[in-house]
């Protein structure tokens, strides 16, 4: 199978029942596209990991992908509640792991360097670790304080979206990079999906640039505008609008299962979705130019 | 100065914690009133304060008001932009940030935060919070921290439900015990006064602002607030800040309503 495919067959292909799913992504680039096509694609029993699980988490656990969320701020950002997943939560219908931020990325980072745990300083944070027996002390080996450790996390799969890749899969990603390149490193099968798909000499132009190299990736995919209502930085604004919005339809189940009839299940993709959020919206996220000055790598 | 104009208490809040940033300061600073009192900071009396925020981006000028933690407009014009594990590891952990801004549900006796759950217990929480995000090393590692609340009863209990992020932990030297960083959390900024830790750990009344009083601030906490011997009363807002703060930092008012 060629590594640039289809959104569709990318989830089909990789993302099974039970798996554990890390959607990547701090408030910048989450990959809503591939969110809502598991969602149409009806995957089951999900372990959603993700520092923020931010909507998309919230619209998955609505849509019942989920079995259990795995986070460290579950609320949504700017707002408030992230009501879907935590009315879940306090009716135990979903279960859950918890960690700090930190926690939770020093996981990705054990993860991609295949490390089997990750050691931090102390925060006496003490309910946390009692709460969740996965975060847990070790003496320091060369004689300082007791650290914390937690457990290295290698997701079945990730999906990362960026702004340009090659049909390999080398990506360029630039504004927040947030936890990416250490999930794409500590997954066992990457989906990336891209606002651009662009010929090997754009990626060879700039490499310091190229956060996840092809090699681990598994599928290419050419989505524009996959990242609303999040952004794509240099490309379109966040949608504050809209999370503004869920907080309203996420109140109501009718209003929710509404929502994902009429912006999931009742559209065929990504263009599909962009189309019919109509110029206007087109219009009020459009971003002006800012172009960084070029950097000289030289001709040797 | 017209000695009728009004204030709404975040505004009061926030004009407080921005006269507490000092010029040079690097500070881990939170969307909403922190930013406001981070930016109105450095349009004032620190101009070379360097913001940080969670999201990774180091000396953030933001263009207009941000509406999340991960604001694009924090990131064009930045200083730098690092990935999540280097910013806690590099910036917090390794001790290069200042101040940090804690917000809670809960603060206790000694300064200890709750953003996990409210009642119950962990695993049956009557209500759920968002739980710790970057509170727990912030509140660790800055060497300096200020709360911003308000003055309400049920923010102010004895004890947390459930300790997210360490104050003075159980008193007198329990940060030390427990190998933290920094002095913890300095003060707290309320609409009624400013508390601050005494050399136990305990949190007291050490400052009013205009028109306050100390019943007020009593009646409103949930242990037996103690009043500093010297208190004092804060500054008075001037125009100046409040112009700043409405008309350039938030011209509609997003986050200087009346709570």
């Amino acid at each position: 199978m060629p590594k640039l495919t289809p959104l569709s067959e990318a989830i089909s292909a990789h993302v099974h029942d039970g798996d554990t799913v890390y959607a990547a992504g701090f408030t910048h680039l989450i990959p809503f596209a591939a969110g809502h096509e598991i969602i149409r694609q009806g995957k089951r029993d999900l372990t959603l990991a993700r520092a923020t699980p931010d909507l998309i988490y919230d619209q998955m656990i609505a849509a019942g992908c989920a079995r259990k969320l795995v986070f460290s701020y579950m609320g949504n950002p700017g707002v408030g509640s992230l009501r879907i997943a935590r009315s879940e939560l306090e009716a135990g219908r979903l279960e859950w792991e918890e960690y700090s931020h930190f926690g939770m990325i020093s996981r990705l980072q054990a993860g991609a360097a295949g490390l089997p745990f990750m050691p931090m300083k102390q925060t006496a944070a003490t309910d946390l670790e009692r709460a969740n027996p996965q975060i847990r002390r070790i003496t320091d080996p060369y004689g300082g304080p007791d650290l914390i450790t937690v457990p290295a996390l290698n997701p079945d799969v990730a999906v990362v979206h960026v702004q340009r890749a090659d049909s390999e899969g080398n990506a360029h990603l630039w504004g927040i990079i947030g936890e990416q390149k250490e999930v794409a490193f500590a997954a066992k099968r990457v989906i990336l999906t891209a606002e651009e798909i662009v010929p090997e000499a754009t990626i060879r132009s700039d490499p310091n640039r190229t956060l996840i190299p092809g090699v681990v990736v598994t599928a290419v995919c050419h989505v524009p505008h996959a990242s609303h209502p999040s952004y794509a930085q240099g490309y379109y604004d966040r949608d504050n609008e809209f999370y503004l919005r869920w907080d309203a339809i996420s109140k109501s189940a009718e209003m929710t299962r509404a929502w994902l009839d009429e912006w999931v299940y009742g559209l065929k993709d990504r263009d599909h979705y962009w189309q019919k959020l109509g110029p206007e919206i087109h219009e009020r996220l459009k971003v002006a130019p800012r172009p960084s000055a070029p950097v000289d790598y030289g001709q040797y | 100065m017209d000695a009728t104009f009004t204030y709404s208490s975040a505004e009061l809040m926030i004009i407080n914690a921005a006269r507490l940033l000092c010029d040079g300061d690097v500070v881990f600073v939170g969307v909403g009133q922190p930013n406001l009192a981070c930016n109105l900071a450095k349009r004032t009396h620190a101009p070379n304060l360097v913001m940080i925020y969670e999201a990774g981006v180091i000396g953030a000028e933001p263009a207009r008001l941000p509406l999340s933690i991960g604001d694009p407009t924090l990131v064009s014009g930045s200083l730098s932009v690092v990935s999540m594990y280097d910013i806690f590891a590099l910036y917090l952990q390794r001790g290069n940030v200042d101040v940090g801004f804690m917000g809670g549900a809960q603060i206790d006796r000694y300064g200890n935060l709750n953003a996990t759950i409210i009642g119950g217990d962990y695993t049956q929480p009557k209500v759920r919070l968002p739980g710790s995000g970057g509170s727990q090393e912030i509140a660790a590692w800055a060497n300096r921290c200020y709360i911003m609340t308000p003055h309400q009863k049920r923010r102010f209990p004895e004890k947390v439900d459930f300790l997210t992020s360490a104050g003075f932990l159980d008193g007198e030297g329990g940060r030390q015990r427990a190998g933290l960083r920094g002095s913890g959390p300095v003060t707290v900024l309320t609409d009624i006064g400013l508390l601050e830790p005494d050399e136990r750990g305990e949190l007291v009344l050490t400052a009013l602002h205009p028109g306050k009083t100390v019943g007020m601030a009593r009646e409103n906490t949930g242990w037996d607030l103690k009043v500093a011997s010297q208190l004092r009363t804060t500054e008075p807002v001037t125009e100046k800040e409040l112009r700043i703060l409405r008309q350039e930092l938030d011209p509609t008012g997003i986050y200087l309503g009346s709570e």
